[in-house]
């Protein structure tokens, strides 16, 4: 490599390093630290410690009557604040973990649709005459040029009592369903908002497939549906996992979508983390514990869904 | 050779988008047969192919397969084998499962299959390849796991489209022979398509000249290399100097400013003929009055032979031979009636050339 080309790579380390690692850090300090009291000998007191010294304070000085400040009386008595590691954070999401799991569940389900829809979907435009592939295309990637807000709101009034759906089995005799709030209308919201992302890996996996090794495999004696098990399928795994990995993350970790589709009736670790720093239950050290809780479940999922890609597909598929 | 025809096209025609790709193509194949169809590209060689391997049908006309019509027939219940161009091996399979491929579907059990596909690798000289990567393999090892991939199927008939493009001079004279050898010892027909002649006239028992959709010639390749019907397979099938000529009478023929003795008959008197001559039969004489005198205009010495392009009347002349003239000598053209080969004027008189001059302003860069 030149010198001048590594250099090249200077401004986006630096863009890495701001916006990306420090970030990071900041979680990692919030989630794993916690201020704590220390008295002048350097023990560390208890909340109830803390509480009683500073009771016994206030007592004192009130029998004296004079005029005080509780702040500066403990500076005085070399009472300080200190910032130290605790686990306390992290072993407290595990009250949680109903969320988490709700919200994997969710993810999975939106996830799993996706990908079956996707998966004929994604081989139907591969196999098209050029000009048409790129139609197909423009119209799959249509939704994704529209507000996602916009988007979503546009379900709720779909999915409302008096919305349009239900006006539509009105007609017919059938309902009112109760699809807003639910989360059906979640993962509904997962799926929508998501499948582009999963058609357009598959599809581009699909196009570089040669149309020779099909025939190979029919020249052999393959049928359909054995072509498809035993080539198609296994050739396009990679497209597989990178579809799964860009619709399972979003999904999992979305606040917006449970929100405006769910009516908060089911809350999702995401709107758990907004809450800790947005809402009215405000503690960005939980907040930040239950992101990288949650940043470490993604990653462990990731690496399982790339096996797909490696690992010799032979006995799994037929 | 067995004379049981196994395969017959019938009167096929095919068009895509608009274009006559094959115009009534006839062919019988027989058992145990090397068939090469040899053409130039576009002529319609591989479109026959892939009819007959059942991955196009045609848009009239029958196929028969031992006398049974195939033509709805998918591919994965047809008695044939491919090898393709480039191969077209499973890059997600090892050797090994590459050329188990056809076993496993037909589910043969494990021991019958590792037997089967050691004798396979074995016959194509790859023994001990069974757990590499077929992208770890070279362009002449891929070839002939898809030779093998094919061949364990125990197939009728061996379709081969141009199976040798891919590979260096060498190898592809080495897995000439190879396929050859592997033809006779499998007892099985082979159907191959070139665009090579040399190819064709190496390996095959039958060769077919086809051009722009229909098929000028079949037979054998010492009959394709000797008689050809047509200044076309003439020029395709080595190379040929073709003049313009007149037939006179039977075994009379004037050409290049001269009458000449021959040996072909049957034309209308004063009829208008082409008049095909190798340039490896032209004997070259010292100048006399007997002879057509020529101008030597350039020597290129080709390894086993001179090429000479001599300049005589008003034709340009090839010739070969292992003596080498000296540029701008006048030599002698000498010719036996038996070198002198008559052919009726096709419509197109020389395919491979094309010619035309560069107007002003024309932006083709010209390179001399």
């Amino acid at each position: 490599m030149s010198k001048k080309s590594k250099y090249a790579a200077v401004p986006y380390l630096v863009w890495m390093v701001i916006f990306i690692l420090v970030p990071l850090i900041l979680i990692g300090v919030f989630a794993f630290t916690t201020t704590v009291q220390v008295d002048s000998e350097g023990n560390v007191l208890t909340t109830e410690e803390y509480d009683t010294y500073v009771a016994d304070l206030i007592a004192e000085y009130d029998e004296i009557g004079e005029d005080y400040d509780i702040n500066e009386l403990l500076e005085n008595d070399d009472i300080t604040e200190k910032t130290v590691f605790t686990l306390a954070h992290i072993l407290e999401v595990s009250k949680y973990s109903s969320v988490l799991i709700n919200s994997a569940w969710l993810a999975l389900i939106a996830t799993a649709i996706c990908l079956v829809i996707a998966y004929p979907l994604a081989y139907m435009i591969s196999r098209m005459r050029e000009s048409r592939q790129k139609l197909a295309l423009m119209l799959v990637m249509l939704p994704m040029w529209m507000n996602f807000l916009l988007r979503t709101y546009a379900w709720m009034t779909l999915l409302e009592k008096n919305g349009l759906i239900n006006k539509l089995f009105g007609l017919i005799g059938l309902g009112p369903f109760e699809m807003i709030n639910t989360q059906g209308a979640v993962v509904l919201g997962m799926i929508y908002n998501y499948l582009p992302f999963m058609i357009l890996p598959l599809y581009s996996v699909m196009t570089k497939i040669d149309s020779r090794t099909i025939e190979a495999a029919q020249d052999l004696g393959a049928n359909g549906i054995q072509v498809l098990g035993r080539v198609i399928i296994p050739l396009s795994m990679p497209g597989v996992a990178t579809g799964i990995t860009q619709v399972f993350v979003p999904s999992i970790s979305t606040f917006i979508i449970s929100r405006m589709l769910g009516g908060g009736t089911n809350m999702l670790i995401g709107d758990l983390i907004d809450l800790q720093f947005l809402g009215n239950a405000y503690n960005p050290s939980l907040g930040a514990a239950i992101s990288l809780v949650l940043m470490v479940f993604i990653i462990l999922c990731m690496s399982i869904t790339n096996q797909l890609d490696n690992e010799d597909m032979e006995g799994v598929l037929m | 050779m067995n004379k049981n025809k196994i395969i017959e096209l019938k009167n096929i025609t095919m068009e895509y988008d608009g274009e006559q790709i094959l115009k009534g193509i006839n062919l019988d194949i027989h058992d145990k047969e090397f068939v090469t169809l040899l053409g130039p590209s576009g002529c319609g060689k591989t479109t026959t192919l892939r009819i007959v391997g059942g991955f196009i049908t045609p848009d009239s006309g029958d196929v028969f397969f031992g006398g049974k019509r195939v033509n709805d027939v998918p591919p994965y219940k047809r008695p044939v084998n491919t090898v393709f161009q480039k191969y077209a091996l499973f890059p997600h399979l090892n050797v090994y499962e590459n050329v188990a491929f056809g076993l496993r579907l037909k589910k043969v059990s494990e021991p019958e299959i590792s037997r089967r596909v050691g004798e396979m690798l074995e016959l194509v000289d790859l023994k001990g390849y069974d757990k590499r990567g077929v992208n770890q393999l070279s362009g002449g090892q891929q070839q002939r796991i898809a030779i093998a991939r094919a061949l364990i199927n125990n197939p009728k008939v061996l379709l081969l489209d141009e199976p040798l493009g891919a590979l260096d001079l060498k190898l592809r004279k080495e897995m000439q022979i190879e396929l050859k050898k592997i033809q006779q010892r499998m007892e099985i027909t082979f159907i191959y398509v070139t665009h090579d002649q040399e190819e064709a006239l190496t390996m095959s028992d039958t060769v077919v000249v086809m051009k722009d959709g229909t098929i000028q010639q079949i037979g054998t390749p010492q009959d394709i290399y000797n008689e050809p019907v047509n200044s076309f397979v003439a020029d395709f099938i080595g190379e040929s100097n073709i003049l313009p000529g007149i037939m006179h009478r039977d075994r009379l023929v004037e050409f290049a400013g001269n009458n000449f003795e021959c040996v072909d008959g049957g034309f209308d008197p004063m009829e208008p003929v082409d008049v095909v001559i190798r340039p490896e039969d032209i004997k070259l004489t010292p100048a006399s009055d007997d002879a057509l005198n020529g101008v030597v205009e350039n020597v290129t010495f080709k390894g086993v032979h001179y090429e000479i392009i001599v300049k005589a009347y008003s034709d340009t002349w090839m010739i070969h031979s292992t003596k080498a003239p000296n540029v701008g000598e006048v030599v002698g053209i000498t010719l036996t009636p038996e070198d002198i080969h008559i052919m009726k004027k096709s419509e197109v008189k020389k395919v491979n050339y094309f010619k035309s001059d560069l107007t002003e302003g024309s932006d083709i860069e010209q390179k001399i």
